[in-house]
Parts: structure tokens; sequence; C-alpha cells
């Protein structure tokens, strides 16, 4: 019987885009209206590790870096069945890029220590640079799979999954420990336990680690450890469009359509 | 060690395909390559590749590196890490541009470590500072409403992978060398990730398609008409992410920030609501027609023509007025 070890999910939250405002003069990104969600990939990463989590063992173990206030939505994936959570917390982690993203978790993954699998949405909505799987992975010294879509069968020593790739997938089959990136929208999560919720808010004790904690220095990490920097912000506006209204029955409607393309 | 000189471009194949997205790439280094006066190297790994040589060969590199292996034949994050690093570590090229697709994102992701080096990823614009020489890009963020410029500020290779449909791939009047590299035989012997199998369908190539109907979240996934119409006027069919989401289509169908970027001249849009992720992927488009029920839709304001209608009942007349239909 194949048992599994650790299962390591990583968890970001970020703002709904739709809702996020950009200041023009102060060039700013404005995110203190737009609603908080856990990232959607991750969401299905989280259910991923859960289903293998009843199929296969292990223990699955939220990973997650960010300000304290996230614990609320850490709290929701206990709630949605995980075991346990770690938030790598530290005022030095501000404006880190993916390089140091990956760097802080590679090192928060080896201090959870004992683990078969780590999975991850495929990118965040807000970053959307999908270089964070591949580079813990790197980090680690551990093979990645980018884009799974769905696990076919665990071995002794290994993990089949299929991925998607350009026109369809490719099933492979990659030895443990791994990196799994789980493609958007590839199962559906599972909505929190309401009694688990209670009782994530009330005794589930969240495991907080600062940089310290992980053997990094400031100067590794934040602004300073970061090998990207962002100059310059601005919106980008769509193109001004006619907006014309075109009225009447379907017909009409179709009729003046192709002749104002010229499809005809 | 020799400095870092030239720009490098992956150019990505697998199984024999050639990824237009590189060209795309390759063709753009060669306008940088010619501006800063570095030499422009193409980046070739596949198995039976003589084709695709002769193809690559066409868009401006003055070298094309290419190694050929069994191994090679398809992506293989770990074979492609590692043969990688070995070209850049032998050539020390100071940038290195890779296509924004599933396989050379997973690639530059681990590139990125190996090196510590500044990798921006998918971006809309790339470019290289006329005083410092760094690499600047353009990339998106927050679901493509807010563009970032973002400069490499440490490492080397500096890094990019840039977005398909981004640039144009053109012939160039000049033929790039071919370089056959012979590889260490323990670089591709490691055998952690295998092929089990493959099942791949021709795509078409929606980011180049002169007419698009797109299907949104209003369809309800049902897209036979959307098909047919589609049909009737030689047109590409693409999705809003819900109706990807909701695994009608392949994701490659996909349109907006996470999907496609569309230049076609005309495009039809219906039942979508217009969400910023999704206008974004319908930015460069000539003409677009929109058609949704609710007249507030924000899709509105995106569009030439507004049809405040059923989409099916639009798709119906539209069928029947260009004679398809039974």
């Amino acid at each position: 019987m194949v048992a599994l070890k650790n299962i390591i999910v990583t968890m970001k939250v970020t703002p709904k885009p739709e809702e996020i405002r950009f200041d023009p003069i102060t060039k700013t990104v404005d995110r203190s209206k737009a609603t908080n969600e856990i990232n959607p990939a991750d969401k299905n990463a989280l259910e991923l590790a859960l289903q293998l989590k009843e199929k296969y063992g292990g223990k699955v173990i939220i990973l997650s870096m960010g300000p304290p206030f996230w614990d609320q939505f850490i709290k929701m994936g206990i709630a949605m069945g995980a075991d346990d959570a770690v938030l790598v917390s530290d005022r030095a982690l501000g404006g880190s890029d993916a390089f140091v993203t990956s760097k802080v978790l590679a090192a928060a993954i080896k201090k959870i220590g004992d683990y078969s699998l780590v999975i991850t949405g495929e990118e965040s909505e807000d970053g959307s640079t999908g270089q964070v799987p591949p580079g813990i992975a790197e980090w680690l010294g551990i093979p990645a799979v980018t884009y799974v879509s769905q696990i076919v069968d665990v071995t002794e020593d290994s993990i089949i999954v299929r991925r998607t790739i350009k026109g369809g997938y490719e099933v492979v089959k990659v030895k443990l420990p791994a990196v799994l990136s789980v493609e958007l929208g590839v199962n559906t999560p599972r909505f929190p336990d309401f009694e688990r919720l209670q009782w994530a808010q009330s005794e589930f004790k969240l495991t907080i680690w600062g940089i310290k904690d992980l053997g990094l220095t400031e100067d590794e990490v934040g602004f300073k450890g970061s090998l990207t920097a962002v100059t310059e912000l601005r919106e980008l506006r769509p193109r001004e469009r006619l907006r014309q209204f075109i009225e009447g029955s379907p017909e009409e409607i179709a009729r003046e359509l192709i002749k104002r393309l010229g499809l005809k | 060690m020799s400095e870092w000189r030239g720009i490098s471009v992956f150019i990505e194949q697998d199984n024999g395909e050639l990824e237009r997205a590189s060209l795309e790439v390759l063709t753009r280094a060669g306008e940088l390559g010619r501006k800063f006066n570095e030499e422009v190297l193409g980046i070739l790994l596949g198995h039976e590749t003589d084709n695709l040589v002769k193809e690559a060969s066409r868009y401006g590199a003055d070298k094309l590196i290419v190694v050929d292996h069994p191994d090679l034949r398809h992506y293989n994050s770990d074979a492609y890490t590692e043969v990688v690093s070995y070209i850049i570590n032998k050539y020390r090229p100071r940038y290195l541009l890779l296509p924004a697709t599933r396989n050379s994102r997973d690639l530059a992701g681990r590139l990125a470590v190996r090196f510590r080096a500044c990798l921006s990823a998918h971006v809309i614009m790339v470019d290289i500072d006329e005083k410092d020489r760094k690499l600047v890009t353009a990339v998106p963020g927050f679901g493509g409403n807010i563009v970032a410029t973002v400069v490499c500020t440490g490492g080397k290779p500096e890094m990019a992978t840039v977005s398909p449909g981004t640039y144009e791939a053109r012939v160039s009047d000049k033929e790039a060398t071919v370089i056959k590299e012979t590889i260490p035989a323990d670089l591709v012997g490691r055998r952690r990730i295998e092929l089990v199998e493959k099942s791949v369908s021709p795509m078409p190539d929606l980011s180049r398609a002169e007419r698009v109907v797109v299907a949104g979240l209003g369809t309800g996934g049902d897209l036979e008409l959307i098909k047919e119409f589609a049909n009737l006027i030689g047109a590409a069919v693409g999705v809003t992410r819900p109706l990807a989401d909701m695994g009608i289509v392949p994701r490659d169908y996909q349109i907006g920030t996470t999907g496609v970027s569309l230049r076609a001249k005309v495009a039809f849009v219906f039942g979508a609501s217009g969400a910023p992720h999704f206008v974004y992927g319908i930015r460069d488009c000539g003409t677009i027609v929109a058609v949704n029920t609710d007249r507030e839709a924000p899709i509105f304001e995106n569009c030439d023509y507004c049809v405040v209608a059923d989409l099916f009942d639009i798709l119906k007349a539209l069928i029947k007025e260009l004679g398809g239909g039974k």
C-alpha cells in the first residue's frame, strides 16, 4: 500500500482584479477597495491535495507567505480539510519578487520536511508569473510538473499525472518528491466544513515563521533580495471604441452587421 | 570568464512542432541585436531537427545553436534545464528571451533560479535600456488593467518570457549560421520525469486569425451555432475564461490575460460580460461586435457595435442571412 508523507500546498491571497483601482496621479495601485480571496488556482491545488490524501494518505499542510491578516483565509483552507498550516510573515518580505518568493517558500518547505509533494496553483491572479512552482523545485533540487490537470496514479516512488500542453495533454511519471503546479479550474474546490471552520477559528494554532526561523537574512529577501524592480506603473486603457448600438429585429440586426462588416 | 554578451532566444519545439511564438521573439531579438550591436543566438533543442533548423534559421538570428538528441524530442523539464544551462554556460549570452508558453515558462522558472538571474514573466514589451543596457520589459498585472515597467537589477542572463502575439514573426534576408552542439551524455541521462503518453490535435493560431468568434458564459457552453456561424465567415472560435474553466474546450482557446491576445480584424463576442482580463485579450482587434442581453454589461464599453439581444436569436439570423443552416 502506497502511503504519501506530507503534501504541502502553497497558498496566496489575491485581490479580485476587477476591483483594483489605479490612481493615475500617484501612479499607485489601490487594493484597499478590492475584495481579497484565496488565489483561485490555489484552491484547485488544495482540492487536488485533499483528494490525494483521501486516496493515498499523507498530511495536507498549507504554506503561505504574506501579512498576518491572511490567517483568516488560511483557516478557510483548514476548514476545507487541510491538517495544518504555516504562514511565513515578516516585514522584511515586502517587495519580494518571484525569485525571492520561491526561495522563501523552498526554505519553509525544507523546514517542514518529510514531504512527498509540493502542490501549487499554476500562477497567481495578481502577478501571473507562473515561475514560482518551477523555481521552488529548482531550489529544492527536485523535479516539477507544471500545468497538471489530473492525477492518474501514485506508485511506490512516483506519481503519474496528466499535464496540459498546447493542443492537448501529456501523461508523465515523475519521481517523488516533486512539485506539481495545478491548472486553474481543473476541479471544483469543496466548501469549507462549518464545524471545522468554527474549530479552526477558535482552537487551531497557525504556525508563524519569520525569515530568521528560515535562516534567511534581510538582504536576501524583499526589495533587497529581488532581481527585478518595478520602475513605473501605468494603466492600460483599452482603445476608444465606436460603442454604437444596433437596434431592430434579429434579422434586421444581422443584415446591418453583415453590411457594415462586409461579411458577404 | 568571458563577458556576458549577445541576445539568446530559446526556440521551442515539441515532438517536431515548432512554436511560432518563439519566431516572434526571435524577430524582436533581431531588431534589438541590430540596434545595440549584439549577436543574436537561437537555441534549439530537439531530435531529427532538420526541418525545424531550416525554418528557425530564417528569422534574424546570427547563429543557431542546435542540440539534437533522442531524449530531447519531447519537452522534458529536467533534460531541457540541464542542456540549456550547459549552452548558457558555454556561450554566456547577456540576455535570454523565451516565448511565454507553458513549456518555456516551466523552463524559464528553473533557469532563473539555477543562474540566480532576473526573470520578467509574460511581458508585452521587451527592450534594452539605452544607457545601462539593462533588460526593460512591460508586464501586465492585476488582470491586465495595469502595466508595470520592470527592469533587471541582478543576475545574468537577464531573462524574459514574451507573450505570444506580442511581436510579428518576420522572415529575414539573413540566414543564421548553424552550430551543432554535442552535449555530455549525463546531461540527459537523469530519469526523474518520463513521458508515458501524449495526445495533441492541431491548434489554430488564434492570435493570428483574421476573424474570431468568441463565446462567453452567456452561451451556457452551447457552441453549436457559434461554430456554424464561425464556419460561414471563416472565423476561428475562442472562449472566455468561465467557459474554459467549465472544461468545454481546451484552455488554448481562452482569450485574455492568461490566454491568447487576439489581433483579428473582426471579432464577434457572444455572451461575455467584459471582465478586464478578457477585454485585455481583444484590445488589439479591429472591429468588435458584442451581443449581450444586459445593456449595462461592461463589454459594451469596449466594442464598436453593441447588440442588446438574445445571442442565439442573433446567431440564427446571421446564419440565415449568410445562407447557412437547414
